[in-house]
């Protein structure tokens, strides 16, 4: 128990407050409101910051552990914990708020805009940190009604058709995971008599072979769309064409990791033996998104969708990690999921500084901005490498781990999944070779450098791009203990009491209860 | 207790405090047609108003001192010869009509005021039809239920009607009176057969006979018990009862259609759940998957057909279809989590219901003809607050989270998976979506731009995205403070699509303020207000119902 500040409810009220400020604050100065959004996200950001300071390297477990009873009829708590797995997803998120407000021109000081960024925060983060699954499943769906009207307000020209589906087709999904939530709950209450949505103790519940299959493919539905896993990403490449520049950034660098962090929390903790058993179904799900996301997104002449597909490749790669079941490999997942937030956020970004510059994310339309710009077109390079995988950069550190770590335990995946690595730099090579080489045309002859403007909110991306390529030490010592307990907690549910067919499962509280204390 | 006369017939002891709260809107109701009738000086309709509000918190706070009654320190009691209960779970129904009442009030002063529908009809109606809500909550005999059903549903025929001018109202009226009166024959006929079956119409009395003896054919039973299932699945406009609930939401005046939809449902729901709950509960093995049946056609005909509506009334009449079957989950589970979570359902639906109706009102504008979904184009930006109030409450139909209608929807979809429906509770949960697919057409047509404005000019912003007419988009959903200047925004002079806005924004600026009475606009912000603060913090409306038990 954390006796001291309260940091994990600051970090969800305090951007929640904020979105409230803005929405009171009787003006509509432009100023003003771009002045709330930078305060209250950099000082959630400051929060976190504290908090990952505060967070104690070596222990495995939740820290800063808040439980405050919410609506105790049904046995809902606000409980609240980070650890190493959710730690640095709540920093990233924390960064590319200020980042995405910053990198969104005129309509960044619209006053609904700020709001509405700053309740995704608190839903992001709330996410993240919740360890009552129905609080969790909440602040999950919150971050819908944000993201639809940032796309409705101030996306491109299929706005309408592409919020609608969005915000449907993750709203159906998560209807198999309320139910999963509550069955679940309903089972463990059966067992034990107590009512209760808290993970850590959810986590002992005996689950029968086909009660934990169920159950984790009600949960994995939710959790598959909205990260998405190939053949759930039907909604996304339009989702993040149509977002303004900051709803792509938010979207695919934030908000993909809640499908995937659902999926190492909650998929993992709670139905080990589900999952060892339906591995290989999500193993191969990844390796096919990989390759065919690559494939696509080297067709694409549309720069943003080009990203949209190259992320469905790079999530495959988290949920291969996620699968392998190795220490090694999950570190890796954890550690890309924020490593691709970050350069994915930077791409998003680039692309709408072309876009401001030229009115086009086409790439035909684009040729021979590395004469105009070479600073940007550096920066570009820069985080195509990192999205490639090239060493010395943060995405070669991910991509390693987890091919190394599946590749223990998945052979053949692995060497598929490498495949995708090819693939990745095939096309964006192909699209930076289209947009930057070659000779401006007179088009292009307006084409500005990067602002210092511009230089600003790009600095820390690049700044942790490179860091994280060259000295990923802090943060994977701070991620492996959590790993480590969750792989341990995984074997240990799943190995020591595989149930021969046909015969009745045997209990498996102890080491449902040993993996997780 | 019973007094028995001279003449052999027995005259029950009346405990007047127990049925106070039904008194008080009789009589209300009875001074407001006094006051019209005598129409000494022609009073405004805000007099009526005030009456018929100040009526509603009578009986609230008569409702309230019951609740603690039953509550705190005291118990459920019978009354009336037992042919009444006051337990938890009528008192919180009576409580419920009581607000109803209040809130309704407020949103018809405005529409009468503009319509200029002058008399006290509107409000002596409603509490009349409120009255017998509370009746049928706290009917512990099945005489009685069909009589707290009749004083409901013939004001209801009437409000339906109440718009002379427009001939679908007139249309609404006669056809929900009819097909009424049919469900009501047959929910007669219900009651003779059960009758024959049991030996008593008292609620209680059939409980502990039907747990005492086993019959051997309890086929009249059975019969019995289906005809008063249709006749309440018909007041609650459940599929495939549901056929007059379309034409008859979209025919009534819309204040009527909104008070209609909440009390409706409030006295449907409040019998329906005591009688399979309590009286039928032997037979569950019977009912649930009749019950079941029934739910998944209604949650899907709602949303399904909901989906292809282009009259935001219309579409709001299927929605509530749909949300008739979230509330019949809760009785399906056969728990008393599963009454509890009906009744939070009910409370919760009423606000909603209560709240959108009053928007469209507004929007339908001098007339009351204006209810294309078209209507509603851009008006977010025209109306900023009112926009907004609309967004939260379609978007807690459709479920959203820290709204009430997401906690609703939690409660039944829980009770149902503690029952082991869970196919039931997946199908539900996905209708929702599908649901949610109208109410966000709603939304999104709200905040797009106004008709002149379609083709805004593709400006290219310095943030990359296409700036629609920029000023105004910073109106979007903005909850307060704009009440002065949000009627509608000044296009800034770099937004070309200002300037055609001009005479078309003109028109609709005085449309739109023309149409909006401050009591309507008390009216939609206390339903908001309660869908959101209570989303956020749940707990007295959670720990509310849930000791809202029953006393059988």
């Amino acid at each position: 128990m954390n006796t001291g500040f309260p940091y994990l409810t600051v970090l969800v009220l305090l951007p929640a407050g904020a979105a409230l400020l803005t929405a009171v604050l009787p003006s509509r100065s432009r100023a003003l409101m771009r002045a709330v959004g930078w305060a209250g996200s950099l000082a959630t950001l400051g929060v976190a910051v504290a908090a990952t300071v505060a967070f104690s390297s070596g222990d495995g477990n939740f820290q800063m552990v808040t439980v405050h009873p919410w609506i105790s009829a049904l046995g809902i708590s606000w409980a609240l914990g980070v650890d190493g797995i959710s730690l640095f997803l709540v920093l990233m998120t924390a960064v590319l708020f200020p980042v995405a407000m910053g990198g969104s021109g005129r309509h960044g000081g619209d006053k609904s805009f700020v709001a509405w960024m700053l309740l995704l925060e608190a839903g992001c983060l709330g996410s993240f940190l919740s360890l009552d699954l129905l609080v969790f499943f909440l602040f999950f769906e919150l971050t819908l009604v944000p993201v639809y009207f940032l796309i409705t307000g101030w996306g491109y020209e299929r706005r309408g058709y592409a919020a609608t589906k969005f915000f449907l087709y993750t709203l159906g999904a998560s209807a198999f995971l309320l139910v999963g939530i509550l069955s679940l709950v309903g089972l463990h209450a059966q067992q034990t008599g107590v009512t209760t949505f808290d993970v850590r103790q959810l986590a002992s519940t005996h689950l029968t072979g086909t009660e934990g299959v169920l159950l984790f493919l009600a949960f994995t539905a939710a959790f598959a769309v909205k990260a998405p896993i190939f053949p759930f990403h039907t909604w996304s490449p339009d989702a993040y064409r149509e977002s303004p520049a900051a709803g792509a950034v938010v979207l695919a660098g934030v908000m993909a990791k809640l499908g995937t962090y659902g999926i190492i929390r909650f998929d993992l903790e709670l139905f080990p033996r589900a999952v060892v058993t339906l591995a290989p179904v999500l193993l191969t799900l990844g390796v096919i998104g990989i390759i065919y996301g690559g494939i696509v997104a080297a067709v694409q002449r549309d720069l943003k969708r080009l990203v949209a597909y190259s992320s469905l490749a790079h999530l495959g790669f988290i949920v291969v990690g996620a699968f392998a079941l190795t220490g090694p490999a999950l570190s890796g997942a954890v550690l890309q999921m924020v490593n691709h937030g970050i350069y994915t956020a930077a791409l998003f970004l680039l692309i709408a500084m072309i876009y401001r510059r030229l009115g086009s994310f086409s790439t035909k339309d684009l040729t021979g901005l590395q004469r105009k710009a070479p600073v940007l077109a550096g920066i570009f390079t820069l985080t195509m490498l990192a999205s490639i995988g090239v060493p010395g950069l943060n995405g070669f550190v991910g991509e390693f781990l987890i091919l190394s770590g599946t590749f223990l335990t998945h052979r053949w995946w692995a060497v598929a999944a490498t495949a995708g690595v090819i693939v990745a730099a095939i096309y964006l090579l192909w699209a930076y070779q289209q947009v930057f080489h070659g000779t401006p045309t007179e088009k292009e002859e307006s084409f500005t450098e990067i602002t210092w403007r511009e230089g600003l909110y790009m600095a820390p991306l690049v700044g942790i791009i490179v860091f994280l390529g060259v000295f990923p030490g802090p943060v994977l010592n701070r991620i492996t203990p959590s790993v480590d307990r969750l792989v341990t907690h995984v074997e240990h549910v799943a190995h020591a009491n595989i149930p021969a067919p046909g015969q009745p499962v045997v209990a498996a509280s102890h080491s449902a209860n040993g993996g997780n204390k | 207790m019973i007094l028995a006369s001279a003449t052999g017939f027995a005259v029950p002891h009346i405990d007047y405090t127990a049925i106070l709260p039904e008194l008080i809107l009789i009589g209300g109701s009875l001074v407001l047609l006094a006051a019209g009738a005598l129409n000494v000086r022609h009073l405004p309709t805000r007099v009526y108003s005030l009456l018929s509000g100040a009526t509603g918190v009578a009986a609230l706070i008569a409702g309230i001192v019951l609740w603690q009654k039953v509550h705190g320190g005291g118990h459920p009691l019978t009354a009336v010869a037992h042919s009444l209960v006051i337990d938890g779970f009528s008192t919180a129904f009576v409580i419920l009509s009581a607000c109803i009442i209040i809130v309704s009030s407020a949103i018809a002063d405005g529409y009468l005021r503009r319509e200029g529908i002058a008399g006290p009809e509107f409000h002596a109606l409603a509490l009349l039809g409120a009255s017998g809500a509370m009746l049928m909550a706290a009917a512990n005999d099945f005489i009685v239920i069909f009589l707290g059903l009749e004083i409901m549903s013939i004001p209801l025929y009437v409000l339906a009607a109440l718009d002379q001018r427009r001939a679908e109202s007139g249309e609404a009226g006669m056809k929900y009176f009819v097909l009424g009166a049919f469900s009501s024959a047959i929910f007669v006929y219900g009651i003779a057969l059960t009758y024959g079956a049991t030996g008593s119409t008292n609620l209680a009395q059939i409980a502990g006979y039907l747990a005492t003896n086993v019959s051997t054919s309890n086929g009249l039973l059975l019969a019995g018990a289906g005809l008063l299932l249709v006749g309440f699945l018909f007041k609650v406009a459940a599929v495939p009862f549901h056929m007059w609930t379309p034409d008859v939401y979209q025919g009534a005046p819309t204040p009527a259609t909104g008070f209609m939809a909440a009390i409706a449902k409030v006295g449907g729901f409040a019998a329906l759940l005591r009688v399979f709950f309590s009286s039928f509960h032997s037979l569950e093995a019977s009912w649930q998957p009749i019950l079941w049946v029934v739910a998944v056609l209604t949650l899907v005909t709602g949303a399904v057909l909901g989906l292809v509506q282009r009259d935001v009334k219309r579409m709001l009449a299927y929605s509530s279809i749909n949300h008739a079957g979230f509330i019949l989950l809760g009785l399906q589970a056969a728990s008393r989590e599963g009454m509890s979570a009906s009744l939070y359902y009910v409370f919760v639906y009423a606000f909603l219901v209560l709240g959108s109706f009053a928007v469209i009102t507004v929007v339908g504008g001098r007339g009351d003809t204006s209810h294309a979904i078209e209507s509603y184009r851009g008006l977010a930006r025209r109306q900023p607050l009112l926009g907004f109030g609309f967004a939260v409450l379609l978007l807690a139909q459709a479920g959203a989270p820290f709204t009430t209608g997401f906690l609703g929807k939690l409660y039944v979809v829980e009770a149902a998976v503690r029952s082991h429906s869970y196919a039931l509770a997946v199908i539900a949960m996905l209708t929702g979506a599908v649901a949610a697919a109208f109410y966000l057409r709603v939304v999104f047509v709200m905040y797009s731009l106004p008709a002149g404005e379609a083709a805004p000019a593709m400006a290219l912003a310095d943030g990359g995205a296409l700036a629609t007419g920029t000023e105004p988009a910073a109106a979007v959903a903005a909850p307060a403070g704009e009440s002065r200047g949000g009627v509608l925004v000044a296009a800034p002079p770099e937004a070309p699509a200002g300037a055609a806005t001009g005479a078309g924004g003109g028109l609709r600026l005085r449309a739109a303020s023309l149409g909006i009475a401050p009591s309507t606009l008390a009216g939609i912000a206390v339903t908001v207000l309660f869908t959101l603060a209570l989303g956020i913090w749940p707990a007295p409306l959670f720990s509310f119902v849930h000791a809202a038990g029953l006393l059988f």
